[in-house]
Order: structure tokens, then C-alpha cells, then sequence
């Protein structure tokens, strides 16, 4: 049968941000796949280096939108460790908080979103009318539906009072019934369950080699998960479980997202409960001094990164952010070799992909040929480019 | 005079102009029901008619490398297609407009061409997202087609006719038979579903997949027109059902026999639509499966029945 | 591993029971959705408790608000451009004297550039 390729990317309607895939066709049957990284690169650990340490936990904020919490906390625990500032425990508590908030946020739009990549609208219109519920409640505390601008350098910037534990804890009632709801039509929508189980499978050793992370190597059998792992925050002080299973397919992912939420609503329950009394933040030096720190964090999608480097100025000297689907992007090949083309979105859907969190230069190393460009290559590359097509920059 | 009445029969009532505006009502209930099943508002009643007048006046591009004459009249031909089958539809009465022996055949048929046009219209628009279209619209074609021609031999059977208004007088003449083929009328409401390329059968325009399957690169008026071929076939479709298997107008005149015609396709479009909301978009080879070995086995399930009811009761 | 099992519709309830339900849509610019009193919306400004220090322009992460001297001495006006504010309200917690505050009014969109000035005087 002949081969074709299908250029899918990086506009296409099953992709909510510009990335490019290519994937060898026989058939409907996915022969090889590959993936195509850049279209989204912002800049914005440059950026940083221009920015004082609060303009950068907003920036930093912004480099996604889900998940928007993580990487603010992320960052802000990196420059807490080096200016050796420690929240109170209150503000440990209501960063939690927000973050098991941000993953059932996460958790409810991404089971729409597959809903819909495998054609189940109503199954999508569902997860986010309930999704709302939790938006209102993020609206609520932090003033905002999605940045919520919640951290600050030494705590939080807005406290959680009782009326509004009250109505957290209402809506976490609801929630759980939804859910509940969830999992029953996950394991016995028979036209869904076809659709999701077997597909994209990714093993247990593949998935390790690869480095997966989150949901994705959890649903392989794997046990990580950096709140258990190595706790921040405060999730030493709660009770939960990391779920896992070893379907290593889709439908295990779907599950182990599904079930993540009721352990969220626990972990919240458990929080507000004991929120404990005092200040919400503590005063944190506006010049950080200099030395550098790794932050992890797990956000929905899977262990985030950053490494922050100061010189004691106000700005950082180096940011880097590692995102979860960085990571997760190398196992798409081997999830997708194999399949039919019909389960390429809800494969790509699967790991949760947030393509402008990922898309940040690296280098690869190893194949003999340095790909590294510097500035002034880059700049002459440019005057020559146009210069073919008649316009002349190199006076400018 | 006659000639009058046959060409307003044809064109203005329940021909051209009376079939489009009821498949945009049609359209318009879909996606109402669709809508309000999911717990949202839903389109206005008029949102079909402006759809299809906001198309008609965009602009029309055929890709460069189109066989531009296929391309600009094929779904032409569908339209011709499906507005022809319906005039072997009774509406009102027992017998439709034109009647001739075995005509559940052509109008079968003749619903067919819409399907393979939109193949041709696909493939000639030299996309690859259309041609993948296009080869999944032909495939499905041997899937859906089997089980909803074997449904719709059960009652052809039973009435001992393939002519659609006999079919109809049939029933009228003994509504108990009409429960024999409910299973029948299952199988026919999951065959359409198929036919016209509605959850969860639609893979040949799965959006998420491929653009938009054979349509990727239609636009404007042509696209205008695929759309209301879609929406007529959805009708012709419903009735042809409601006549074969719900006994059509059962013959209660003009003025009440119209009415349980409305009832009647705004139920299966209804049902339709019930489906679409609760199930997702299967795979290929697992409609192929589905339909082999659940979808034709119960069909010929069915058409068992009647020929047992045939030799023994009637 | 997943075998087909009994047909168990349980979508198909919820569905039908969605169908006598009011819709979840807010019919939005004829409801205002209720916003709540911490919501991050438009910054107002007081001139009279504004004593210069210029910290917000300082803090605020996009260059969105400008504060400059008016011709009476030891007043301050001030300039957000709402096409730039990220309304993150960071202005508001670095201001020692509490000028700024945030109101819970988003419908900030206009026709034109000139709408997106904000200006206090």
C-alpha cells in the first residue's frame, strides 16, 4: 500500500496551539510520526533577565494559561530558597489550595477536551459547564478566572476567609458527585471506552526511558508524582494517594485523571479544615542576592522545572523553565507508531499537551553537527535573506 | 392546469422550495435538540436560513489544481439527486406524486448518489485531507448500506411490493403489522445516522481528524449547497422511514395526514439527534465491525421475522 | 484488558434530564454575570493620597501605568493604559499609601485607541 504523509500542523483543528506533526500514512494506519517543534517560542525566559523579580513571577505567570499557578509557584519557590525566605504556614496552605483548585480546573477542561477530540461533545459541553464551578471559585478567591497573580516573594497576596472556605467546600460537594458521575460514564460509555482503551499505548519501560512525566507515566504503573516525591508546599502535611494504573493507554490516563480529581477534593477538604492562623505572607527583600535554585512542582500535566540564577540585583541573571510537555512530547512517536489516524488527536490530547509552555530553544547534542546560532549569525542570516529579495538592512 | 399543479408539486409544494425550508427547520430542531441535550441555548430559529444566506454570498474559491468543472457540479448533482427521491415519497396521502412499480429501489438509490458525489467532489479537489475524506466516505458506504437496504426489504416483504406508496397503503390497511419491523426501525435510525455522516459515524468529516473530510476545500455557494444536500437527504431520509416503517400519513387526508407527517419526521430527527448526543465517533474499522457483526446479522434478524410472519400470518 | 460489557445507558439519562433543564449559558451582555468584590478589574486612582514614590510604575510588569507631576505641587495624576494592564492589580499591593485600588468592572473594550487611556487626575 503506498505511503503518504499528512503534514497535520500547525494550524489544524485538532490542535489548540501551533505545533507540527508529520505522520507517514498507510492506509489509516500511522507508520512513523513526526514531531516538529518552534512554533510558539515567546522569549520569555530572555524576557525575564529585563524584568525585576515581581514583574517576572506575572510574566512567568503567563507562560501558560491552565496551569498558570504552577509555574509562579514554581518560580517563586525558586526564589524563596535563595533569598532564604520562609512563607508562613497559612500562605503554604492557600498556595495548595489554588493549585489543587488550578488541577481540577486542568483535570475537568482536559476530559472535555478529549471528549471532544474522540467526537463526544456532550461529553465536553458537561466537564465544562461543571468545570465553571471551579473557575468561579478561583474568580472568587484569587479575583481572577485563569493568572491568578496568587504569589508573591515570602507568601501569598490575598488571604481565604471563612465565608469563602464555606463556599469552597460547597462546591467541592458538587464536584465530587460530577466526578463520580465521570467515572462511571468512563468505564461504561461503551462508544467511549472503544475509543479510548488500547489506544497510544505507551509501556511501562518505554515510558521511563522516555522520561514521561504526570498523568502519562502514571497511567504506565509509575508511582510519580513530586507532591509525594519531594514535597513542597504544603502536601507533607496531607494525606493522599498518587494514582496510578497499568492500562499504559489512554484510558488509563483518562482514569488516572479522573480519579486524581476526587484525591484533589480531598486534599482540599482536608486543607481548609486546618488552615492554620497567622500572616499570609512574610517580607521579602526586593534585591535578591546572588545564587541559584531548582524548584519542582507538579503541576497537572506533570513535574515542572524551573532554575532560577540571581546576582543580587533586582533582576534574575537566568531563568530556565522545563515544562511537562516537554517532556511528555518525546513518547508522542512511539504512542502514536502503530495507530490509526483517527487516534492521533485524542493521543496528542492525552498527554495534555500545552505546546507554548513547551516551546522553549534547546539544544541536542550528539549527532555531530552544531545547530547553535548566535546572534550576530543570526543577524547577518537575516540581512542576507533579504537581501535576495531586494531589501537592504545592513546599514540599519 | 394539470401540467400547473404538477410543476407547483414539483417546485414550490412539498417540492423544491417547501423541502429546503422544511431541512433548514429540520437542520434547526438538530441542533436545537442537540444543543439543549447538552445543556446549552442553541441556535435562533433562523439560524439555518442565515447560515446558508451568509454562504451563499462568500466568496467561492476552487482550489487551482481542482478539476473545476467536477468540482462546481457535483454537489449540483446531489442536490438533483436527493430533491428527485423525495418526490417518490408520500407526504399527505398514500401514494406520492409519481409512483411506479418498485420504486423504493430507485429512491434508495438515488440517496446514494449524494454519498458517492461528495466521494467524486473529495477526490477531485486533489486535497490531501479531502482524498483521506473521501476514501473513508466511500468505505463507510459498505458498511451502512448493507443493513439499511436488508431493513428496508422487511417491510417491502411483508407488503409483498417494492413500491413505497403500497408499502404505505399496506400499513394503513393493517397498523398491527407495523410492530413487526421495530427492530427494523432501530437499525434504520442507526444506518442513516451513517448515511448522513452524523455522530457517531462521522469519520469521514471528523473535524478533529481531518479538516473537514471531503468539504475541506469547498466554500462559499458550493459549500452552501453540500450543506443543504445534507440537510434534504436528512429529511427525504426521515420520511422515507416514516412511510416504510411508521405507516407514513395513514391516510387521514390532506390537512391531518400533513400534520402526522411533520409529527412523524420531527420524531426520527428527533431520535436522531438523542443518538448523536449520547455516543462518540467511532474509528473506521470499528464501524465496519460494528455494522458486520451487530448492525446486518440484526437486520437479517429482522427480515427473518417477517418471513416468518409472512408464511404464518398474513 | 477492557472487554465490551452490558449496554448500561447512563449517558442517555443524563441527557434526557438535561433536556427539561434550564440551559447553563449565561445570555451574557443581556445578564451581567455577577462579579465578585475582590475581582480585578478596572484600577481607580486617588489623587489625594498619592505622594509620587512612582513604586507602582516600578512593580507593574507590562509598563502599563504612568504617574507624573500636575502644575500643583505635591499632586500627582496618573495614566493606565488599559490596552497594556494586565490587570494583575500589583500596582495596588506595592502602593504604600493605597492610591490605587481595583474595582470589579471588565468591560473595558472600545472603539479606538484613545478609549484605552485611562487617565486620573
Amino acid at each position: 500500500m503506498a505511503r503518504i504523509k499528512v503534514p497535520i500542523g500547525p494550524q489544524h483543528p485538532a490542535l489548540k496551539e501551533p505545533e507540527s506533526f508529520n505522520l507517514v500514512l498507510e492506509g489509516e494506519r500511522i507508520i512513523d510520526a513526526e514531531v516538529k517543534l518552534g512554533y510558539n517560542h515567546r522569549g520569555i525566559e530572555k524576557a525575564c533577565e529585563s524584568r525585576n523579580i515581581t514583574q517576572c513571577i506575572y510574566l512567568i505567570e503567563r507562560i501558560c494559561g491552565i496551569c498558570s499557578h504552577s509555574h509562579s509557584t514554581t518560580f517563586v519557590q525558586a526564589v524563596e530558597e535563595i533569598a532564604g525566605v520562609e512563607p508562613p504556614p497559612r500562605a503554604l496552605y492557600i498556595r495548595t489550595i489554588i493549585a489543587e483548585l488550578e488541577r481540577i480546573h486542568s483535570h475537568l477542561l482536559w476530559l472535555g477536551v478529549a471528549g471532544h477530540e474522540v467526537g463526544f461533545d456532550t461529553l465536553f459541553m458537561y466537564s465544562w459547564r461543571d468545570r465553571e464551578t471551579v473557575m468561579d471559585l478561583l474568580a472568587l478567591i484569587t479575583g481572577n478566572r485563569i493568572n491568578y497573580g496568587m504569589n508573591k516573594v515570602g507568601g501569598v497576596r490575598r488571604d481565604i476567609d471563612s465565608e469563602q472556605a464555606r463556599l469552597i467546600l460547597e462546591s467541592i460537594d458538587l464536584l465530587t458527585e460530577r466526578t463520580e458521575y465521570y467515572i462511571k460514564v468512563a468505564v461504561n460509555e461503551s462508544t467511549l471506552k472503544v475509543r479510548l482503551a488500547g489506544v497510544g499505548k505507551l509501556p511501562r519501560e518505554t515510558a521511563l526511558s522516555l522520561g514521561a512525566v504526570g498523568p502519562t507515566v502514571r497511567a504506565s504503573g509509575i508511582p510519580r508524582d513530586i507532591r509525594k516525591d519531594d514535597p513542597y508546599a504544603a502536601y507533607d502535611q496531607v494525606d493522599f494517594n498518587v494514582i496510578t494504573n497499568e492500562y499504559a493507554d489512554v484510558f488509563g490516563r483518562t482514569l488516572v485523571r479522573i480519579y486524581e480529581l476526587l484525591e484533589s477534593y480531598q486534599i482540599i477538604r482536608a486543607l481548609i479544615q486546618n488552615l492554620p492562623d497567622g500572616p499570609i505572607a512574610v517580607k521579602a527583600p526586593r534585591k535578591i542576592p546572588a545564587g541559584e535554585a531548582v524548584s519542582r512542582y507538579e503541576a497537572p500535566r506533570g513535574e515542572n522545572i524551573h532554575y532560577v540564577r540571581t546576582n543580587g540585583s533586582e533582576f534574575p541573571e537566568r531563568v530556565k523553565v522545563r515544562a511537562p510537555t516537554l517532556a511528555n512530547l518525546a513518547s508522542i512517536r512511539e504512542m502514536l507508531k502503530g495507530g490509526f489516524l483517527a487516534d492521533f488527536p485524542i493521543v496528542i490530547a492525552a498527554i495534555d499537551p500545552c505546546f507554548s509552555c513547551a516551546d522553549r530553544m534547546i539544544r541536542l547534542s550528539g549527532d555531530g553537527k552544531d545547530a547553535l546560532w548566535d546572534w550576530e549569525r543570526l543577524r547577518n542570516y537575516s540581512i542576507d535573506w533579504y537581501k535576495l529579495r531586494g531589501i537592504d538592512f545592513s546599514n540599519r | 392546469m394539470d401540467l400547473v399543479l404538477k410543476l407547483s408539486y414539483m417546485l414550490i409544494f412539498p417540492g423544491f422550495l417547501f423541502l429546503v425550508l422544511y431541512a433548514m427547520a429540520c437542520e434547526w430542531v438538530d441542533r436545537k435538540l442537540y444543543a439543549r441535550f447538552q445543556n446549552r441555548v442553541g441556535p435562533p430559529w433562523f439560524q439555518p436560513l442565515a447560515d446558508f444566506i451568509k454562504l451563499l454570498a462568500k466568496e467561492e474559491i476552487v482550489p487551482e489544481a481542482a478539476d473545476k468543472i467536477m468540482f462546481r457540479a457535483l454537489p449540483v448533482v446531489a442536490l438533483a439527486a436527493v430533491l428527485t427521491s423525495f418526490l417518490y415519497i408520500p407526504v399527505w396521502d398514500i401514494t406520492a406524486f409519481h409512483s411506479f412499480p418498485a420504486d423504493l429501489v430507485v429512491v434508495f438509490y438515488l440517496l446514494t448518489i449524494p454519498t458517492l458525489a461528495f466521494f467524486l467532489a473529495g477526490w477531485h479537489s486533489t486535497s490531501l485531507f479531502a482524498a483521506l475524506g473521501s476514501l473513508r466516505t466511500l468505505t463507510q458506504l459498505f458498511a451502512y448500506e448493507v443493513p439499511l437496504l436488508i431493513v428496508l426489504m422487511g417491510p417491502a416483504l411483508l407488503a409483498g411490493t417494492w413500491t413505497i406508496s403500497e408499502i404505505t397503503a399496506f400499513f394503513v390497511a393493517n397498523p398491527g403489522l407495523l410492530a413487526v419491523n421495530l427492530l427494523g426501525f432501530c437499525v434504520a435510525l442507526v444506518a442513516i445516522q451513517g448515511k448522513l455522516e452524523r455522530v457517531p459515524f462521522d469519520i469521514a468529516e471528523a473535524e478533529t481528524e481531518i479538516v473537514g473530510g471531503p468539504f475541506t476545500e469547498f466554500s462559499g455557494r458550493l459549500l452552501a449547497i453540500t450543506r443543504l444536500v445534507v440537510d434534504i437527504e436528512m429529511v427525504v431520509l426521515a420520511a422515507l422511514i416514516s412511510a416504510v416503517f411508521l405507516g407514513g400519513s395513514f391516510g387521514l387526508g390532506p390537512v391531518w395526514g400533513f400534520l402526522l407527517f411533520l409529527l412523524k419526521t420531527l420524531l426520527i430527527v428527533g431520535l436522531l439527534a438523542l443518538f448523536k448526543s449520547v455516543v462518540a465517533r467511532l474509528r473506521l474499522e470499528q464501524m465496519m465491525k460494528f455494522c458486520w457483526k451487530y448492525l446486518a446479522p440484526v437486520a437479517l434478524f429482522q427480515l427473518f421475522i417477517n418471513i416468518l410472519v409472512k408464511a404464518f400470518l398474513v | 484488558m477492557v472487554s465490551p460489557k452490558k449496554f448500561r445507558p447512563r449517558m442517555l439519562r443524563e441527557v434526557i434530564g438535561t433536556l427539561v433543564k434550564a440551559p447553563a449559558t449565561v445570555n451574557y451582555p443581556l445578564e451581567k454575570p455577577e462579579t465578585p468584590k475582590s475581582f480585578r478589574g478596572r484600577i481607580v486612582f486617588d489623587s489625594k493620597l498619592c505622594v509620587g514614590c512612582k513604586m507602582c510604575m516600578r512593580d507593574c510588569p507590562s509598563g502599563a501605568i504612568r504617574i507624573e507631576p500636575t502644575e500643583v505641587e505635591k499632586r500627582f495624576k496618573c495614566a493606565i493604559s488599559l490596552d497594556r494592564c494586565l490587570f494583575c492589580a500589583q500596582c495596588v499591593d506595592s502602593c504604600p499609601r493605597k492610591a490605587l485600588a481595583t474595582t470589579p468592572e471588565f468591560e473595558l473594550t472600545c472603539f479606538g485607541r484613545k478609549g484605552f487611556q485611562d487617565l486620573h487626575k
